[in-house]
């Protein structure tokens, strides 16, 4: 393979088609085909990494530790201009570091993810949004679904766990937005980076003073233990907050979008409501449906490695689509219908796979599975407020989502 | 038929995905969350949830042998 048929490469990402968005792109849906050979696609900077959607090859890559996360290699298939400029100034962290690194930081920073302290946290998530729920039905109609229920649940909940103020949550979701945008500016990225490290250098002064009972007093006390600098506290902080509220808010609000277009399932999903464990598949069906992360996960290979015939060598840039794998026939079947008893929807690829597999997903998993919950229980006539055409989308961002959902009931 | 379950301790990533598949078999550790094997040799009417426990982990580190 040379790089001198220039035209041949398909730009990346490539559109959805709005009639049906939540769709996957066909020429993207196309590679996932038995019969499709590894191709290549040319993203913003004009690089040509390899597309990689199939399912079975991306269970396999991901745990492959010929791939890495190393971003300050050349030829690493940045996901923006604005993360391409940042990588260079990124101190070592979860989200940019291979295995043995990567498995000591994230074992510093899991302990407030794991099963035992989000399940500790749930009658916390459940009365939240059923307190946003009360207020949205006192309320007048229409209701834009997003500012007052999908956006606030995860919102208030990671501030809370981080101990950081609420009252700045407009900063934190405007630059957030920034952060994650395929069209900020590196100036626009740099001013949200900005504000956000100012919110969060103050938190954590704050904490370094007076520890609470929250995860960035347990990121302070790394570091007076002298376990990690003041710099990757930080950092890691701001990629908690900023991870943490945008995905699982995009979910809510594309969650709620696709149930009331499919009548059928909101109706199984409410007649579930009381089983845990059928609420939990569920959800994992509508994270493998929607597939937020529509972008692709991104890495680059340390070593040669054989892909189906064809050679990936050493220094290539690799675009891992989680999304067309979350509708690969071979793996899914009929992969567009949304069913949310699904018997393998929990194999998805929606939170990525192998050590970067995200680090919130129990967080998410619970605010979804209440959010979903309280929902289709407490607003049985839940419906939309304009024809399903005029719900605008916001895809600029490495996850998509609603800028607003219009209902009412 | 019998089967045993064997843990590749350093790759685990803490991803808690186990716990919740199966959580009478898995927990995490207090201090960073990594695996531990609450029971090697399960009974037979849990190995559809270990099964799907070992395939879910994102690091593959989790194998069912059965003996
Ligand atoms: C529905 C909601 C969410 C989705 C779909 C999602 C998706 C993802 C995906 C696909 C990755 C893998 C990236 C890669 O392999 O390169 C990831 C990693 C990550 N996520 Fe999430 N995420 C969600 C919610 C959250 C929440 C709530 C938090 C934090 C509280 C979070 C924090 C992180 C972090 C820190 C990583 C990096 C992990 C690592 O590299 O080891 N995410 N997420
Ligand atoms: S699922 Fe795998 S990586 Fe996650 S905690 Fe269990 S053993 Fe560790």
């Amino acid at each position: 393979m040379t790089d001198t048929i220039l035209d041949d490469y398909p730009l990346y990402p490539s559109p959805r088609d709005l009639s049906c968005p939540f769709a996957q792109p066909e020429n993207v849906l196309s590679t996932t085909r038995e019969d499709a050979p590894l191709g290549k696609v040319r993203i913003w900077d004009g690089s040509t990494p390899w597309l990689v959607s199939k399912y079975a090859d991306q269970h396999a890559l991901l745990t492959d530790p010929r791939l890495s996360i190393d971003e300050t290699r050349e030829g690493y298939p940045h996901m923006t201009r604005g993360r391409s400029e940042s990588a260079k100034h990124t101190p070592p962290l979860i989200t940019n570091t291979d295995a043995p690194e990567h498995t000591r930081l994230r074992r510093m920073v899991n302990l407030p993810f794991t099963v035992k302290r989000i399940e500790a946290l749930r009658p916390r998530i459940q009365s939240l949004v059923g307190e946003l729920l009360d207020e949205m039905l006192a309320g007048p109609r229409p209701v834009d679904l997003v500012q007052a229920f999908a956006l606030p649940v995860p919102t208030i909940v990671i501030t809370d766990m981080l101990g950081v103020s609420y009252d700045n949550r407009e900063d934190f979701q405007h630059a957030s937005h920034t952060l994650v945008s395929h069209d900020a500016t590196p100036d626009e990225s740099a001013a949200a980076g900005a504000v956000l490290g100012g919110h969060i250098g103050a938190a954590m002064q704050a904490k370094l003073a007076e520890p609470a009972d929250d995860v960035m007093s347990e990121l302070a006390a790394l570091v007076k233990a002298g376990e990690m600098s003041p710099h990757e506290a930080l950092t890691m902080s701001t990629a908690i907050l900023i991870a943490g509220h945008e995905t699982s808010a995009s979910m809510i609000g594309l969650g709620a979008l696709a149930l009331l277009q499919n009548p059928d399932q909101l109706d199984y999903l409410r007649s579930v409501a009381d089983e845990p464990k059928k609420v939990a598949v569920a959800v994992e069906e509508l994270l493998r449906y929607l597939t937020i992360v529509h972008t692709g996960v991104r890495r680059i290979a340390s070593e040669d490695i054989e892909v189906g015939g064809t050679v990936i060598k050493a220094g290539d840039g690799v675009v891992l689509d989680v999304a067309a794998a979350n509708w690969d026939a071979a793996r899914f079947a009929v992969p567009e219908r949304l069913d949310l008893a699904r018997g393998n929807a929990r194999t998805h690829h929606a939170f990525g796979y192998g050590a970067h597999q995200c680090l919130g997903q129990t967080l998410a998993r619970v605010e979804l599975q209440e959010a979903f919950r309280a929902l289709v229980t407490r607003v049985p006539d839940l419906a939309l407020a304009v024809p399903a055409a005029e719900v605008e989308f916001a895809f600029e961002g490495v996850a998509y989502g609603l800028r607003s959902l219009p209902v009412t009931w | 038929m019998t089967y045993r379950i064997e843990f590749d301790e350093p790759k685990c990533v803490a991803a808690g995905q186990c716990v919740m598949v199966a959580p009478d078999v898995f927990d995490q550790r207090d201090e960073d969350g990594v695996a531990i094997v609450l029971d090697e040799t399960p009974s037979e009417d849990l190995l559809d949830e270990v099964e799907e426990a070992a395939a879910v982990c994102p690091a593959a580190a989790l194998r069912v042998v059965r003996s």
